[in-house]
């Protein structure tokens, strides 16, 4: 009884209040509910997504906010595990990381970026400055209790058994501490998406922040809603594909 | 207790950082702009403290902050307990919240500009955007969690169901409420700070900025001080208020 279009149909049901508010808000600015001036229809910023699409705005500010993104995400990504792991194994790192951790995670992240600002110019560095810094400590915390959470025992068979302490690293602790990690992961890409549109709308220059206020300055807001809603979708599925690649890395836990 | 070594790392590293800062300036490591001394940063907030800018700056952000996160809190908990409760209003906000939590909500400022303005509540509003996704998650699962025996037997003793709301669902469902309003408090104050340093204001958010354009960056790093102080404290209350609130509960006896 499970086809596919029962599948399709239940989808269909469960989004159908998004569609609703869409019909919704196409009627509103149709009739003249709303002034179309401040709420352009969906349609017209379906027919400006196009047009930023071909005039390859769209395409140019999207790379360059990827490329922006990744860096650093990978950054943060790399370093946090690698201190996380440092502060649960060893615990002069832990004593002297600890406190430092502790006193900085609270500081909200968006904060920063005037700071990178004046560190690395107004450019891409300082977006990936401020990214890297702002996913860094989330990553290096949920690592840390991760790899502390890891049964000894785990770690007892495998000395036991003749593993050196690098292959205890890469095949004990990593992979059962591998869902605190990816949870901090999933975390860090949510705050690395904040601080990719805040920096791009302070600095400007190029990245799709960049162009959602520039055509809100020129007076084109379906341009800038259809800006809007496209980097709002790129958050949205970095989060589903996220948490779907998660379930492929945990399958192993049943 | 204090010859314990590691409690003296553990001092120590913070005091450590502090002073390789004020050193690092004093030798010249860095120019006087990228990082000015650390008794510098100290000393313009204390004249700052003294004018009363600091004050002015630190109430119009904590003001703006809470009111946002005010209004995120009363409505989250109110819509995350309905889509429990009420069957309609669960399948009408599921796909909508699910939706709208990964979202990078910050990219619709200039949309909010362009509907309420550049002042008070654009600002307010987009910070009740931010954060009323969290309240409503954790509202909801809260009360999707609450023992079915514990409003069984209030109903059989003919309790009314506006009391049982009232009396059993939210002081049950309250831990987990707890931990969305701890999500949500910093999200507020991080993007009232983005706001602010976007939109200009009184707020902390715009000294650091403004201080940055007119290239005085002892005036950046004293802001990010203050901001990073309110944060930490904000936080630290947050933790008392649920220890305090939850007194009651299994969780504090742990």
């Amino acid at each position: 009884m499970k086809g596919p279009g029962r599948a399709v149909a239940a989808t269909l049901w469960r989004y159908m209040p998004v569609v609703l508010l869409c019909c919704a808000w196409e009627v509103a600015s149709r009739s003249g509910l709303i002034s179309s001036d401040t709420l352009p229809t969906p349609s017209a910023v379906a027919q400006a997504w196009l047009g930023l699409l071909r005039s390859g705005d769209l395409v140019s500010n999207g790379t360059a906010s990827l490329i922006v993104l990744s860096e650093g995400l990978l950054l943060s990504v790399t370093v946090g595990i690698a201190l996380g792991v440092a502060m649960a194994r060893i615990p002069l790192v832990e004593d002297i990381l600890g406190p430092l951790v502790k006193t900085l995670y609270p500081i909200p992240k968006s904060a920063l970026i005037p700071i990178m600002i004046i560190w690395f110019g107004l450019g891409a560095t300082s977006k990936v400055a401020s990214i890297f810094l702002g996913c860094l400590l989330p990553i290096v915390t949920s690592t840390f209790y991760g790899v502390k959470g890891v049964e000894r025992t785990l770690i007892w068979s495998a000395r036991a058994l003749g593993a050196k302490p690098a292959s205890v690293t890469w095949g004990v602790l990593l992979p059962a501490a591998m869902a605190d990690i990816l949870a901090g992961i999933r975390n860090a890409i949510a705050i690395g998406f904040i601080l990719l549109v805040s920096s791009e709308l302070l600095i400007g220059q190029t990245g799709i922040g960049f162009l959602i206020s520039f055509l809100g300055e020129a007076g084109s807001y379906a341009g800038m809603l259809a800006a809007i809603l496209t980097i709002s979708a790129a958050g949205f599925f970095a989060d589903r594909a996220f948490v779907l690649l998660s379930r492929r890395v945990l399958v192993w836990r049943g | 207790m204090t010859n314990d070594p590691r409690f003296l790392i553990r001092c120590g590293s913070i005091t450590a950082l502090l002073v390789a800062w004020e050193l690092a300036a004093r030798l010249n490591l860095a120019t006087s702009f990228h990082l000015p001394a650390l008794s510098r940063v100290l000393q313009r907030l204390w004249t700052n403290a003294l004018t009363g800018d600091l004050e002015i700056a630190l109430l119009e952000t904590l003001g703006r902050t809470l009111c946002g996160f005010g209004l995120a809190a009363g409505l989250g908990v109110v819509v995350g307990i309905l889509m429990v409760r009420i069957r309609f209003a669960g399948w009408w906000f599921e796909p909508l919240v699910s939706l709208g939590l990964p979202l990078p909500k910050i990219a619709f400022l200039p949309l909010f500009v362009l509907w309420f303005g550049v002042y008070e509540e654009s600002k307010i509003l987009m910070i009740a955007f931010s954060a009323v996704f969290p309240v409503i998650v954790g509202a909801s699962a809260g009360a999707e969690n609450v023992e079915r025996h514990l409003v069984w037997s209030a109903r059989s003793l003919g309790v009314a169901p506006g009391k049982i709301l009232w009396d059993v669902v939210l002081p049950a469902a309250l831990p987990q409420i707890f931990t969305g309003l701890q999500i949500a408090l910093p999200t507020a104050l991080i993007v009232s700070v983005v706001c602010e340093m976007a939109l200009g204001g009184l707020g902390l958010g715009a000294t650091v900025v403004g201080s940055m354009r007119m290239m005085d960056s002892v005036g950046s790093f004293a802001g990010l001080i203050a901001i990073a102080v309110l944060g930490s404290a904000m936080i630290k209350l947050m933790e008392q208020m649920r220890r305090r609130l939850l007194v009651w509960h299994p969780e504090s006896h742990r």
